[in-house]
């Protein structure tokens, strides 16, 4: 790669991002790069990678909405996903997860000579693997992430109805329409244990969204039980082997 | 030393008074205990209030002394004239009835100064050690951060920033069991405030309500900074839109009332270093002011409210 560096900033306090664009500016001499961008949270953040192409994003970990983790997740859905620094004040528990996973990160406030070894690796440094990310943070993430025309399209969790496994596609349905994301179900099942509750071999819903059951017409001489959800006339099946787990749910 | 061997007297006596209350079966007997009982209760408690700017000045043994003498006096006074009175049969002669006093007063001297020994200056340094240190680091590192993104471009306001931190600094080292004036700590939260709002700009946003504030009132130091505090963290920092922190203060009557409220973000809780700096205000409030303060929490729909209550007391 020729050229400077571009380097996108990510970070919700102002000062602390130019802060770093100055201590940027005074590395350019030896180690060329320049800011390309800068956003002040992980939904801005996604917007800006989505339009500039960046070597790298220096992320700060604790941001409102989305956590700097969270948004190294999402930027990995892009077509050509950035190397990720991290950026931290102060977490002890982070720091030793960062260690154990060989990736990289920096304390605020930054020393210059410690950005300046930090932009030298850049140069060689490939994204960080889906699967060290997925382990820094035990919390689920409130986004799922979808690439489309190139960008990435942030669907809330919260805001999700059903998620159904279709050939190599998850399809993620909400009260207004549907996306496709490249999920195993059975990750996202774990991941969201708490909100969904899976109701067949291939189909994950939102307990909150659980509005009742009704038998469902006989098919194949056998009859079922089907969901219903509130903001979807869809009937969801219950697959007989889930439905003890179901019942209790609807009755406990 | 005796002021809350004092204080706690009254509560003492009252406890005691309930307590015979269960043991004598008998309403007549418990009106004729209480005929006794009372009176002297009152009296016994009248005289040692009266007496308390005094017996504060002595040492604890002469203290304990006079009063268990002066409880000794009214025993005797009160069992005489209840006899003069007619009342006739008191179910106690004199010397019993002293003994029962004296061993009352003395159980109640052994509890206060247990209670005291449990507030005792070792064990209290401990526990607001673990409070200081509680100060969060990511504040102290955000905070320094943000003064050196202002060293080149603003050197005034950095210059500000670093005195502003070291007061703060200063608050948090000293021993925080002193009592300050409201007006003192008032003026810790707008330094700390100072810092905030370098480093979260516009989205913090500061609602003052102290116009009608006893500035002269006496707080534990660092009662508010760490209110303040937990109120940036839980309620602007988790936000994307800017939010307001209120801080209302007024004096109704003899009491001063303090309200704080921010955001609330129900994402953001079951953060165990909130509910330390709440134990440990409470904690604080207790040592001070025993059952005159209080501290409550509440949800008021997307907001979360902080409120005290507390004696209004002066310097003498």
């Amino acid at each position: 790669m020729n050229g400077a560096l571009r380097v996108v900033l990510v970070d919700d306090e102002a000062p602390a991002r130019s802060r770093l664009k100055e201590l940027i500016a005074d590395c350019a001499p030896l180690v060329p790069a320049k800011v390309v961008g800068e956003a002040a949270n992980g939904q801005e953040a996604l917007e800006l990678l989505a339009t500039v192409a960046a070597d790298l994003v220096l992320v700060d970990i604790r941001m409102p909405q989305m956590s700097g983790i969270e948004l190294a997740r999402h930027a990995l859905a892009l077509e050509s996903p950035p190397a990720i620094i991290f950026v931290t004040a102060y977490d002890e528990y982070a720091i030793k997860a960062f260690e154990l996973r060989a990736l990289d990160y920096l304390l605020k406030p930054v020393r210059r000579a410690r950005l300046l070894a930090a932009l030298e690796r850049a140069r060689g440094l490939a994204a960080p693997s889906g699967e060290a990310l997925r382990g820094l943070e035990s919390a689920p993430r409130r986004h799922l992430s979808v690439p489309e025309r190139g960008r990435i399209t942030l669907v809330p969790v919260a805001g999700i109805l059903y998620l159904k496994a279709e050939l190599k596609y998850v399809t993620i349905r909400t009260p207004e329409r549907e996306y496709l994301l490249e999920e195993s179900l059975s990750h996202l099942e774990q991941e969201f244990a708490e909100a969904f509750v899976r109701i067949h071999r291939n189909c994950l819903v939102a307990k909150s969204r659980i509005r009742g059951f009704e038998k469902s017409d006989v098919q194949d001489g056998e009859q079922g039980w089907v969901v219903l959800l509130d903001g979807c006339t869809e009937k969801l099946p219950v697959s007989r082997r889930q439905w003890p787990v179901v019942k209790e749910l609807a009755t406990g | 030393m005796v002021r809350i061997l004092l204080l706690g007297n009254i509560a003492g006596f009252a406890a005691a008074l309930i307590q015979s209350r269960d043991t004598v079966q008998l309403a007549q007997q418990f009106a004729e205990l209480a005929a006794v009982l009372e009176p002297l209760l009152l009296l016994s408690l009248v005289s040692l209030y009266a007496l308390s700017k005094w017996l504060s000045r002595l040492p604890y043994a002469w203290g304990i002394a006079i009063v268990m003498l002066l409880v000794a006096a009214w025993t005797a006074l009160v069992l005489n004239a209840s006899m003069v009175l007619g009342e006739a049969t008191t179910p106690f002669g004199l010397a019993r009835a002293w003994i029962l006093c004296a061993l009352l007063t003395a159980f109640l001297i052994a509890y206060f100064f247990w209670r005291k020994r449990a507030y005792s200056p070792a064990l209290t340094e401990a526990r607001l050690q673990a409070l200081q240190a509680r100060i969060r680091p990511h504040f102290l590192f955000n905070s320094l951060n943000a003064v050196l993104s202002l060293i080149r471009s603003d050197p005034k306001g950095a210059e500000e920033a670093l005195e502003d931190l070291a007061e703060l600094f200063r608050a948090l080292m000293q021993d925080n069991r002193r009592l300050t004036t409201l007006a003192d700590e008032l003026a810790l939260c707008r330094q700390y405030l100072n810092l905030e709002q370098l480093r979260l700009g516009e989205r913090l946003r500061v609602d003052w309500d102290v116009e009608t504030m006893p500035g002269d009132a006496l707080v534990p130091q660092l009662l508010l900074q760490p209110l303040v505090e937990n109120a940036i963290y839980h309620g602007i920092e988790p936000g994307l839109e800017p939010g307001t922190v209120l801080i209302r203060i007024t004096r109704d009557k003899d009491q001063v009332r303090l309200l704080i409220s921010n955001p609330y973000h129900p994402e953001h809780q079951h953060r165990a270093g909130n509910r330390m700096a709440l134990a440990n205000i409470r904690e604080r409030l207790a040592l001070h002011f025993d059952v005159e303060a209080s501290l409550a929490t509440e949800v008021e729909g997307d907001k979360f409210e902080i409120r005290i209550v507390l004696p209004y007391r002066r310097q003498e």
